[in-house]
Parts: structure tokens; C-alpha cells; sequence
């Protein structure tokens, strides 16, 4: 069966029709066109799917499109503020050589981003919590580790 | 994926003419982290889920001093597991949620999905049975209330009969004179099912414990009590040696079995030193 469902994705209002068994992922990648989430497992574990749902982080393929309903989402494609200018993380993960293959990386921006939302400052500890669920096959982490706290210092003193 | 039917219910008398109506291979859908892995990797048959989210009054969270802590079946791990009175009063409850999947997960999981869902290794089902709590369940006919510890009947099942729904659970108010601890045991920190899970709740009197219970996850069917064990500890002053030999009664009473992750002796081995360490933690609420 097919649904019409009513959300808002990054910033803008948007209609899906979606089979009602269609993940949130598929449904962003598929009907929506917006690729730039990533599906590395399907079930949970890998946290490449990670989108915002009403400023909570989720897995993307763990919540079915319809669930969306009424929604906001918020999906690494809306984390640049503007056409030419890059999200401070974005920018570090570029500098620091923070993204290989690049296929967490979404994910790990989008978890990035929440964890520096409501934690400006945070320890290694904080960072490794926030990350848990986002695997990354190729870095070894610690430049990922690097960017995240280079992106909060510049955040740090855009703000100051 | 496998095709499903998909049903919103708007109230739990709804949800629960679904469920006997649309008959066998039909569940309730909560945060769906367990319904739609099992889904896709075609470890269960379903044909129709009923979701209950949009049903009202079922994601309030509530405490007071007498009947303790209530909270709903759409309330989510993340959202107690952030609540500064679970942080405060059930460190039990609150290390079981930090250590469930991610914080992606446990935005999406209901402690009461995890609960239902029956597995011997659920991470929120050891110290929410150590702390005597109790399980409200709707049915079109009779509501009742049923003890945690007798809600479960084997893996991945319960006393529910078709149609029922579980709407909360009440955990027992924390006193001051109260100990409690959980401890998972697995192969890695982060996003790890147990290998062993140890919840220990016990209550204190003038340096004499006048009652613990002790709840053992992924060494048996169900969750366990270890009856035996809590009855050489209760009435004493919880010392090295008393506890030293309880301990080794809880890996009697246990029956792990062997599996990816772990052998059946190390997992009663295991049991033995988290029931040990468990009491430990629990009396450091009165250092
Ligand atoms: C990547 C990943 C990691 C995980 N790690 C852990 C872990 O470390 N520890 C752990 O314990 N679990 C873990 N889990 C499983 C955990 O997420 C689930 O058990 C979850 O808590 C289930 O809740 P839910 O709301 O998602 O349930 P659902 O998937 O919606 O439902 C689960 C079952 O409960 C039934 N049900 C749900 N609500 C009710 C109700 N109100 N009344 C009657 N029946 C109901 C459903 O019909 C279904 O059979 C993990 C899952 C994933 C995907
Ligand atoms: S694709 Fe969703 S967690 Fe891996
Ligand atoms: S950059 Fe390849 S998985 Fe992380």
C-alpha cells in the first residue's frame, strides 16, 4: 500500500508517496533523490544512515518513511549553510584527511553535528560516546577525532 | 525488504481488535528496532504490523515517593537514560539504557519494546526485575498488573495473550536506604549484546541487608533470579565471605547455555564475579 506522507527535509516542506514498508532511508535515497545518506548494513549497526528526526539522531533504516509524518529531517545534504560556504565540520574533515572512502562519513557528520549542538566542548570520552554508533572501516578514528575538536574550536570563536 | 501490511491504531482498544482481527503474524510496532531487523534478516514472519505510536497517554513518565517510577510503553532508552532522576535514583536502570546499541537506537527503542521483545539477553530487563517492578497490561476485557518476574515464560515469550498490550511499567520507589547496580559483560564497550548481565538491588538497616535481589541476564531462558544466593545474604552485614560464597550459589542457579558469543562455563564463571562485584557497587551508595 502507498501513502502520501507530509514532512519537512532540510528546512523544506516535501511530499513523499511511499510504500508503507519503505524505510526512511530508502525513501530519501530512492523517491527522494537525496543519496547523500548512506546504507552500509540496513539494521542498525553502522550508523552510515544517520539522519536528524526532530533534533533527535536516528538510523535512517530503522524507521519506516510513513513514520515520518509531520517531521522534521534533517539529512547531511542540509548541513552547509549556503551554496559556497561548508559546514565548519565539513571543512575539518576535509583538512584533517578525516574521510577515506567517505562512505560513514555522512553519518558521522550528522552525529557530529548533534554531539557539538549540545556539547560545544567535548572530551575524547564525549566524542567516543557520541560516535559509538558510526563505524568507520578506513581512518582509525583519531583523524575524525582531530576534525570534530578543530571544528569546535573554530565554532568556539565564531561564536565569541 | 519482505512486504508487510502497515496499521495505525488512534487508541489501544483499536490496537487490540488489530491484533486478534487480523490473526496470526500480525505484532504491535513501537520504536521498531527489533520488529524490522528481524524483518529484514527473516528471522520472524510477519505480515502485518500495528503501530501504537500515535495512541495518547502512553509516553508519560511520572514519580513520586510512595509508587515510585511509571513510565509508558512508547517512552524511549534515550529519554530515560537522559532524565536526571533515573541518573540520581536507578544508577541500575540508567547504566542498563547508556549501554543499549547507540545513541541512534536508543532514540528509536522503547524500554517496553525491549522488555516484550523477551530475550534472555535484554539489557533492561535485569535491574528492572531486581527492583520488584511490575507490568501493566491493557485487554479489551480485564486490565491487570502482572510482576516482572513472572512475565516471562521462555525466549522471545510471555504471559500476553493475543490482543493484550502492555501500556508501563512502575518500578519501586528508590529509597535512601537502597543499593543497586547493573553490570554488562560483553566482548567490546560499544554496541554489544551481553555476554552476561548482573543486577543487583539490595536494601540496607543498620549495616544489615534486610533484602537484595539478584537478576541474571543471557544464562538461561529468561532473565533469572537467583533465589538461593539472595537467601545466604539476606540478614547478614554483606561481608567478604558471605558474599564470596553467594556468589558461587548464583553460578548454581544459573543455566547458560554456549553460543557465538561466549561458552557456557565462562558465562557461570562470569556470573560468579559480577554477582560479587555487582554487590560491591550497590553498597557504594552508602560509603
Ligand atoms: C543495532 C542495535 C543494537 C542493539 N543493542 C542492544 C543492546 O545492547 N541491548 C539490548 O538489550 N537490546 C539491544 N538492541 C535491541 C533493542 O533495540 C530492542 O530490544 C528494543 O528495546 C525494542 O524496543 P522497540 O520499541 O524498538 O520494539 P519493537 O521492535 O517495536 O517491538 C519489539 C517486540 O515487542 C513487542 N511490543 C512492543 N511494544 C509492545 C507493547 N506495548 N505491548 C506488547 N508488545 C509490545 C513487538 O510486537 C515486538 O514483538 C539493539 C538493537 C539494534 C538494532
Ligand atoms: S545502514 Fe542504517 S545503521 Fe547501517
Ligand atoms: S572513511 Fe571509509 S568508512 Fe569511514
Amino acid at each position: 500500500m502507498k501513502r502520501i506522507v507530509e514532512l519537512t527535509i532540510n528546512g523544506e516542506p516535501r511530499d513523499m508517496t511511499v510504500d508503507t514498508c519503505r524505510s526512511l532511508l530508502d525513501a530519501l535515497r530512492d523517491d527522494v533523490g537525496l543519496t547523500g545518506t548512506k546504507k552500509g548494513c540496513d539494521v542498525g549497526d553502522c550508523g552510515a544512515c544517520t539522519v536528524i528526526v526532530d533534533g533527535e539522531p536516528v538510523n535512517a533504516c530503522l524507521m519506516l518513511a510513513v513514520e515520518a509524518e509531520g517531521r522534521t529531517v534533517e539529512t547531511v545534504e542540509g548541513l552547509q549553510p549556503g551554496v559556497d560556504t561548508l559546514h565548519p565540520l565539513q571543512d575539518a574533515f576535509m583538512r584533517h584527511g578525516a574521510s577515506q572512502c567517505g562512505f560513514c562519513t555522512p553519518g558521522i557528520l550528522m552525529m557530529a553535528k548533534k554531539l557539538l549542538d549540545d556539547n560545544p566542548r567535548p572530551t575524547n570520552e564525549d566524542i567516543r560516546f557520541g560516535l559509538s554508533g558510526n563505524i568507520c572501516r578506513c581512518t582509525g578514528y583519531t583523524k575524525i577525532f582531530d576534525a570534530i575538536k578543530s571544528a569546535a574550536l573554530e565554532m568556539e570563536a565564531a561564536r565569541s | 525488504m519482505r512486504r508487510f501490511e502497515y496499521h495505525r491504531a488512534d487508541t489501544l482498544e483499536q490496537a487490540s481488535r488489530l491484533l486478534t482481527d487480523l490473526g496470526d503474524d500480525t505484532f504491535l510496532f513501537n520504536g521498531g528496532t527489533d520488529l524490522l531487523v528481524e524483518i529484514r534478516e527473516r528471522l520472524r514472519r510477519v505480515r502485518n504490523v500495528v503501530d501504537i505510536k500515535q495512541i495518547p497517554g502512553l509516553s508519560d513518565i511520572t514519580y513520586d515517593e510512595t509508587r515510585g517510577l511509571t513510565f509508558g510503553a512508547l517512552v524511549t532508552v534515550g529519554r530515560l537514560e537522559r532524565l536526571p532522576l533515573v541518573c540520581q535514583r536507578y544508577p541500575n536502570l540508567r547504566a542498563a539504557f547508556a549501554s543499549l546499541g547507540s545513541i541512534q537506537v536508543r532514540n528509536r527503542a522503547t524500554v517496553i519494546g525491549n522488555v516484550c521483545r523477551a530475550s534472555p539477553s535484554a539489557d533492561t530487563i535485569p535491574p528492572l526485575m531486581a527492583d520488584g517492578a511490575f507490568i501493566h497490561i491493557y485487554s479489551r476485557t480485564n486490565m491487570r498488573v502482572v510482576p516482572l518476574a513472572e512475565f516471562f515464560t521462555g525466549p522471545g515469550k510471555t504471559v500476553l495473550a493475543r490482543g493484550e498490550i502492555v501500556t508501563g511499567i512502575t518500578v519501586p520507589p528508590a529509597g535512601d536506604n537502597t543499593g543497586k547496580a547493573y553490570l554488562k559483560h560483553g566482548r567490546r564497550k560499544a554496541m554489544e549484546l551481553s555476554t552476561v548481565g548482573v543486577a543487583v538491588s539490595l536494601c540496607m538497616d543498620d549495616g544489615v541487608c534486610s533484602d537484595i535481589r539478584i537478576a541474571l541476564g543471557a544464562v538461561g531462558a529468561t532473565v533469572l533470579r537467583a533465589p538461593e544466593a539472595e537467601a545466604m545474604l539476606r540478614g547478614t552485614r554483606l561481608d567478604a565471605a558471605t558474599v564470596k560464597s553467594a556468589a558461587n550459589k548464583a553460578t548454581e542457579e544459573c543455566t547458560p547455555i554456549s553460543n557465538v558469543r561466549a561458552s557456557a562455563d565462562y558465562r557461570r564463571d562470569m556470573v560468579g564475579v559480577l554477582t560479587g562485584r555487582a554487590i560491591k557497587q550497590a553498597l557504594e551508595a552508602f560509603a
